[in-house]
């Protein structure tokens, strides 16, 4: 029983009561003899254990061997659990001790028991799992449906009675994913942009073709770029804050006491976010792009001579204006996918910490997975617009 | 019923000297602790009460070295709190008001996790070691592998008991351990915390606002109030403390409902008029 207080780590006597054992001629048997403190906190320094793991080896538990334990300064319940698991799990044959050591090596004697069998995983098992996951896919496509379903029924509700909606909210959402996002997009936005004009230039020296950079750097940044570009960064950025934010909610049961109010979790949390997104999201796209063009400009002065008066006069004849529509307008679908697939991991969350991480996790790999599968199912389907050839 | 008193020579395993906290915020500095002193005994149970935003789970931070006070002491069998270290669930055990168990570990895993920890104790001595400390806390083996999830708020509160009592730690501090259980449950913990004290030998601090186990587990009640601990000492002595909070908290409807469940007469003897005060007021509400 830890009947004094713990030695400080400098005690003088730390080497004089450390856990020991020795073998011991008393009577005609060899008696086993325990010493020192006996406790989690003497054990667990690497020497100690180790001198008493080799000395406890030398004192093997035979059938008829006594233990006297008298000598223990303190015993707790680790210590006592190392001489019973020593024992093997029997009372040896004599034994000498305090009472209350005796009381504490009680207590481990009467609760030691082996762990539970851990349920073994059989082919039936797994199976039945196979059976259960296989359609799990198809759940949830039918969950995200229906949260696609909500979201229609929801912006018919918003129509009819726009005074009702939560607008405070809405703006509250549109300055975190768009205003607080500008910094960081244009940062990133403007370094591809000299990159992408550095590389080229060095291929459209060699043709001797300097001026169609004007060509490149915008059709592939304005067109693609610097949409899918924004979608990224906006999916790890802002997707992950919404199903943080959600799950954060299910956790601590918010999302459950939004229910009992009467207020539905669709309009009040989904609703704002996917349309803060989906205007927010073509306005950041259009404010990469700038700032991605406003380095390809830079760069191309600097490394083609292409003064940046001549760029920006070439610009909207080597771009025509529907790209910019088309950008736009995939970039609202961008928002909008970011925002729901967001709002559905956040739901999914169970309440506790560890799904919350995952729910996250899966959120952000799953929207930029989603938002660079969309973004070639526009570029096939628009494949004729947008072209002067 | 009361616990037998720690006799007054006893080693002081918690000392705290003229502690000042003060937070800072932009509208100002808020002082909640000024000069305060407080010492607990080996073997005591000490039971810190006082109103809301009285500061006692900061104090109970402090003795854990989580928080650091603006001025002043704490000291834990012997040493600042913070320099415990790597071992510090050999020297003191925390029973969080939530748990605060690992939601990603089971149960056992839970009750292992500080000898794990060490990295040098065989996995099947920390196995059965945390499998008899699941059971001294009243749980079955079979409740071994679940995970935190799956548990009930009492059942939370007794795993988070044996990991926090996994090293023997000699000071064991409790913040609200009734705190959302029901009654039968709350009892049950009760008996336990009072069993394992017992058995033990060890020195409990908690803070409670359930009357109920504050009069069944304290050998001591310190009250915190005007941000200083305005009186120490066994249920009676605080009872017959004048102060305008004590009258409220002790002598209001709910605390005389749970002193009628003592047998002890320890309001009447004390306090008689305040007891008939008390019902009057209680009655005009």
């Amino acid at each position: 029983m830890p009947t004094d207080l713990p030695p400080t780590a400098d005690a003088p006597d730390a080497e004089r009561s450390q856990p020991r054992v020795d073998e011991r001629e008393q009577g005609g048997s060899q008696w086993g003899v325990a010493s020192g403190r006996w406790t989690a906190l003497a054990m667990a320094a690497p020497q100690a254990w180790k001198s008493l793991t080799e000395q406890l080896k030398m004192v093997p538990p035979n059938d008829d061997r006594p233990w006297d334990l008298r000598p223990i300064e303190q015993l707790d319940h680790i210590g006592a659990q190392l001489l019973w698991n020593h024992w093997r799990q029997a009372w040896p044959a004599r034994l000498e001790m305090d009472s209350q050591h005796k009381a504490v090596l009680d207590q481990v004697a009467q609760y030691t028991c082996s762990p539970p069998p851990e349920p073994r995983v059989t082919w039936s098992d797994r199976v039945r799992a196979f059976i259960h996951n296989g359609p799990r896919m198809m759940f949830v496509a039918r969950d995200f449906l229906a949260l696609i379903g909500q979201l229609v029924l929801d912006i018919g509700r918003l129509l009819k009675a726009p005074h009702r909606a939560p607008w405070r909210d809405f703006s509250g959402q549109l300055y975190q994913f768009g205003t607080t996002a500008l910094p960081i997009t244009a940062l990133v936005g403007l370094l591809i942009g000299v990159v992408l004009a550095y590389l080229t230039s060095q291929q459209l020296r060699q043709y001797g073709a300097e001026t169609f950079i004007v060509n490149i750097l915008g059709l592939s940044l304005i067109r693609e770029l610097g949409p899918v570009l924004a979608a990224v960064l906006i999916a790890g950025r802002s997707g992950s804050a919404i199903t943080a934010q959600i799950g954060v909610m299910r956790v601590t049961d918010e999302l459950d006491a939004m229910r009992v109010m009467g207020i539905p979790h669709g309009f009040r949390l989904v609703m704002p976010r996917v349309l803060a997104l989906a205007i927010a999201m073509p306005l950041i796209s259009m404010w990469t792009s700038m700032a991605a063009l406003f380095g390809g400009m830079i760069a191309a002065d600097l490394a083609l001579d292409i003064s940046p008066a001549y760029f920006l006069s070439a610009l909207p004849r080597a771009v025509p204006m529907s790209n910019l529509w088309l950008a736009m307008s995939k970039s609202a679908v961008f928002g909008i996918l970011i925002a729901l697939i967001g709002c559905y991991f956040g739901m999914k969350v169970k309440p506790n910490t560890e799904s919350l991480g995952r729910g996250t996790t899966s959120s952000v790999v799953t929207s930029i997975t989603i938002v660079i599968l969309v973004d070639a199912l526009f570029a096939v389907l628009f494949r004729g617009i947008g072209f002067r050839f | 019923m009361m616990m037998n008193h720690a006799p007054d020579d006893s080693p002081e395993v918690v000392q705290i000297r003229k502690l000042w906290t003060v937070f800072k915020s932009p509208e100002g500095e808020q002082v909640v602790h000024r000069d305060l002193d407080l010492s607990i005994r080996r073997g005591e149970v000490l039971s810190l009460v006082g109103g809301s935003g009285t500061g006692k789970t900061v104090l109970l931070r402090q003795i854990l070295g989580l928080e650091h006070p603006s001025r002043g002491e704490v000291r834990v069998l012997g040493r600042p709190p913070g320099q415990l270290g790597a071992m510090g669930a050999a020297n003191v055990g925390m029973l969080f008001q939530h748990g605060a168990l690992f939601s990603a570990f089971s149960v056992l895993d839970n009750i292992a996790f500080p000898l794990r920890e060490l990295k040098l104790l065989p996995a099947d001595l920390i196995r059965d070691a945390a499998l008899v400390k699941l059971q001294m806390v009243g749980l079955t083996p079979q409740q071994a592998g679940k995970s935190p999830s799956d548990l009930s708020g009492g059942m939370i509160k007794r795993v988070a008991l044996a990991r926090a009592l996994i090293m023997d730690p000699p000071l064991l501090l409790l913040d609200e351990p009734t705190a959302g259980l029901d009654p039968e449950s709350a009892d049950g913990f009760c008996d336990l915390l009072r069993g394992l004290h017992r058995e033990l030998g060890l020195t409990v601090v908690m803070v409670t606002h359930d009357l109920d186990t504050l009069f069944d587990l304290s050998s001591r009640i310190a009250v915190l109030a005007d941000q200083r601990v305005i009186v120490a000492g066994t249920a009676r002595d605080v009872i017959a403390y004048p102060h305008p909070f004590i009258h409220e908290y002790f002598l209001g409807g709910r605390g005389q409902r749970a002193m009628e469940a003592l047998h002890e007469g320890v309001a009447a003897n004390t306090a008689p008029g305040d007891l008939e005060a008390a019902r009057t007021h209680r009655t005009e509400r």
